[in-house]
């Protein structure tokens, strides 16, 4: 299974295991993490990116294929679509199945308003479904929320926006409260008492899991609220452009069926944009943790109807995707594995990094250690360090991998891969979109009235890099919010006509800009079959 | 590793040549499918791949997830991308969580025959006839447990005699557990109930309003719990 190398560099890993196991490594300074993010993060590369030339962003810098997709040509004409006899007449449409839709829904429905939840793959085919380590909230009593703050509004890079990332902070109890008592199970001792653990970048142990399979656990049990509160669901129905009304409003969408390529409209007093995030654009060439649908959807159709984006520039590596076996190559491997006692070492067995750095200092220190350093242990596909997994059981003994990560053991075992006596061979992997669509404290975008955002197609939470734990926070506490604030608001709306009039205004504009590129958008799915 | 060895599959019946290292989902996009059906998280944890194979010659029926399943030489390949699994509506609020509950919902449970075909079937190694025998007893704590890792791809279902929908009472019971069983934790409670009494307003507020220069000194100085 394992190369000559690989095996060479093992015996040395497990030479230094039981001294490596008991170091407490240096933190970087806020200076030496700077210079390795300017030097080695994929975001400071400046020929991967572009300017806008159209649109409300016009002049900002984003990814060359996030660019190429924001000022892309729409599927349709607007004249294809008959916006006078819509299937669906709701007062709430949601986009998107994931867990900041399903957790809109629930609270949109329970507030009294009709809701459609519409989604382009099956509802709970959504990264909620494969974030694996973990969700923040402080609730243990060394912990409160300035200090959840301090530590997300740090490690964002003080950029984060100050009003909703005060949301996060002060609504995750609750939210974990919420949870638990829809029945999500979370990890705890005999009394009740969460077992929490750090996270990268965490100054208090507020990291609750189920296992490894926390967004697994939560998605699963948000579908089936969704499912027995009579919401109505379609699969399979892709929104590929947000209708307005006279006024400018949102007011529905036009929906795809992906399978039979129909087009019908929704109809709706209020529209809430929950597609995901955006890892199956595989920036810069990455490979991806995220789910087949990660493709940026939401912030296409927004953006064409005027909304603005926040940070579209920034995007998360996560430090450790699978390396190697190349049929599990980008998949993640939860950041649970490093909280749990984990380090990162190179192939002379030395750990170089403290393992629990905030990830983009980690994504960064790792490319270092193979590019610069030539610490890299080398695959038939590319390089990767080693992440200690046995270290795990030797800190807290035998059992804990299989009670605490057991996705983990199970997918490496697949691959004849033992994680409790073998270390593991990992590398950076696109696994998040830091920026989004920019919202107010109501879930709304400030340029179009009545859209609302939740989860990963929101900007600004979190800053320019998020931490472990507060991605499947956002998407419950935002869901929420979002549904709450969209179903009082539609309460107050009375649709003007509805129309497609942007497409051609949009259209002009790419014109005007001199945009030629044959690229439609949204884009959906990724490509993967071969050309034969 | 040899990348370029190639081994020979049949996907619904058709027979195609791609590269041995492939998992089965990889293999059928270098057939040249483009997938929206029987694809979804591709790393294992959704559920949507539920596939069917038998290698020829042989008389069993194996199941995997297609994400998770390296091709084999002469792999006959169907996939599951869709099964109806009975979902019965139910209030959590109301319900009361006792033997009865399992008789009234899902009473198929009751049917089963005992054959472990489920079990068998199962891609991620779950004792399934296990979890429904504590079911059965009401033991939803253990089913809970038992069960964890279950990824609703419904395979389970597919294999069994009595028709019972194991994904879905695998999921009431753990549903069930976190909500009643398991202890509450107090401190969650206690820390809901300062953040709604205010507690924390002046803190974050305080924080807010502090210059940025002030606020990175304090993130780069801040106590980090060993």
């Amino acid at each position: 299974m394992f190369t000559e190398e690989m095996i060479e560099s093992i015996t040395k890993v497990e030479a230094k295991r039981k001294v490596n196991a008991a170091l407490e490594p240096r933190r970087m300074s806020a200076d030496e993490k700077d210079e390795v993010l300017r030097k080695f993060h994929p975001d400071y590369i400046k020929e991967q990116f572009v300017k806008l030339e159209m649109g409300v962003n016009k002049g900002e810098n984003v990814p060359l294929e996030l660019a190429d997709l924001l000022q892309g040509k729409s599927r349709i004409k607007a004249s294809s679509v008959n916006l006078n006899s819509p299937t669906y007449d709701v007062d709430v449409l949601v986009i998107g199945g994931g867990g900041a839709g399903s957790a809109a829904a629930i609270e949109a429905h329970r507030a009294g308003a009709n809701v459609l939840v519409t989604t382009k793959l099956r509802i709970g085919d959504a990264n909620t479904m494969m974030a694996e380590g973990g969700i923040q909230a402080a609730d243990k009593p060394n912990d409160s929320p300035e200090i959840h703050f301090l530590d997300a509004y740090g490690g964002g890079h003080f950029a984060a926006k100050k009003s909703l990332l005060k949301k996060l902070v002060t609504e995750a109890p609750e939210t974990i409260q919420w949870l638990n008592g829809l029945g999500v199970e979370f990890d705890k001792d005999a009394s009740g008492s969460m077992l929490t653990t750090h996270g990268g970048g965490t100054s208090k142990k507020r990291m609750h899991a189920a296992k490894d399979y926390s967004g697994a656990e939560i998605m699963r049990t948000l579908r089936d609220e969704v499912l027995c509160e009579g919401i109505e669901v379609v699969d399979f129905s892709a929104a590929i452009e947000i209708i307005l009304d006279e006024k400018g409003h949102a007011a529905g969408a036009v929906l795809m069926n992906m399978e039979t390529k129909e087009l019908c409209v929704a109809r709706a007093k209020t529209v809430i944009i929950a597609t995901g995030g955006a890892g199956r654009i595989h920036y810069q060439g990455f490979p991806t943790t995220n789910h087949y649908g990660a493709t940026a959807d939401g912030l296409v159709l927004a953006y064409r109807v005027g909304a603005k984006l926040l940070y579209p520039d920034t995007l998360q590596y996560h430090p450790t995707g699978t390396a190697y076996p190349q049929q599990i190559f980008g998949a993640l491997v939860t950041e649970k594995v490093r909280s749990l006692g984990a380090k990162l070492v190179n192939k002379e067995g030395d750990v170089f990094m403290h393992p629990l750095e905030t990830r983009d200092v980690a994504a960064a220190s790792i490319i270092k250690e193979v590019r610069e350093t030539k610490g890299g242990i080398t695959t038939p596909f590319g390089e990767g360090v080693w992440l200690d997994t046995p270290m795990i059981e030797l800190k807290n003994g035998e059992g804990t991998i299989e009670s605490r990560i057991p996705a983990m053991l199970r997918m490496f075992s697949k691959y004849n891969i033992d994680i409790r006596k073998v270390p593991i061979l990992v590398y950076p992997t696109l696994h998040y979109q830091n920026g989004g669509i920019d919202i107010n404290t109501d879930c709304m975008s400030d340029d179009v009235e009545n859209l609302f955002v939740a989860g990963e197609a929101v900007g600004g939470i979190h800053g320019r890099n998020r931490l472990m734990g507060n991605s499947l926070l956002d998407v419950v506490v935002f869901g929420r919010d979002a549904g709450k604030s969209a179903a009082s608001k539609a309460k107050e709306v009375t649709i003007g006509k509805l129309t497609l009039a942007h497409l051609a205004n949009f259209e002009k504009q790419r014109t005007d800009a001199g945009i030629t590129s044959k690229t439609e958008s949204p884009k959906l799915l990724p490509h993967y079959a071969r050309e034969v | 590793m040899s990348a370029n060895k190639m081994v020979h599959v049949y996907l619904m019946g058709k027979k195609y040549e791609v590269p041995e290292d492939l998992t089965i989902m990889t293999a059928m996009e270098y057939a040249g499918y483009e997938l929206v059906r029987g694809v979804g998280c591709r790393n294992g944890f959704c559920g949507a791949c539920a596939t069917i194979y038998r290698i020829k010659g042989d008389q069993e029926l194996k199941t995997c997830l297609a994400c998770q399943t390296k091709v084999e030489e002469d792999m006959y390949i169907a996939t599951l991308p869709f099964f109806p699994l009975v979902k019965k509506l139910y209030n959590i609020e109301d319900i009361t969580p006792n033997e009865q509950l399992m008789m009234q919902l899902y009473p198929e449970i009751y049917s089963c025959v005992g054959c472990n075909a489920c079990t068998k079937a199962c891609p991620q190694d779950i004792k399934v006839m296990q979890y429904i025998a504590y079911a059965q007893r009401g033991e939803f704590d253990k089913c809970a447990e038992e069960s964890f890792d279950c990824v609703m791809c419904g395979i389970c279902s597919s294999r069994c005699p009595a028709g019972i929908s194991h994904p879905q009472v695998a999921l009431l019971a753990r549903r069930i557990n976190g909500k009643y069983l398991v202890p509450e934790s107090a401190e969650l409670k206690e820390r809901v109930i300062e953040i709604q009494d205010g507690k924390f307003e002046d803190f974050i507020s305080t924080l807010m309003e502090k210059p940025v220069d002030e606020v990175k000194n304090l993130y780069n100085n801040r106590d980090i719990e060993i």
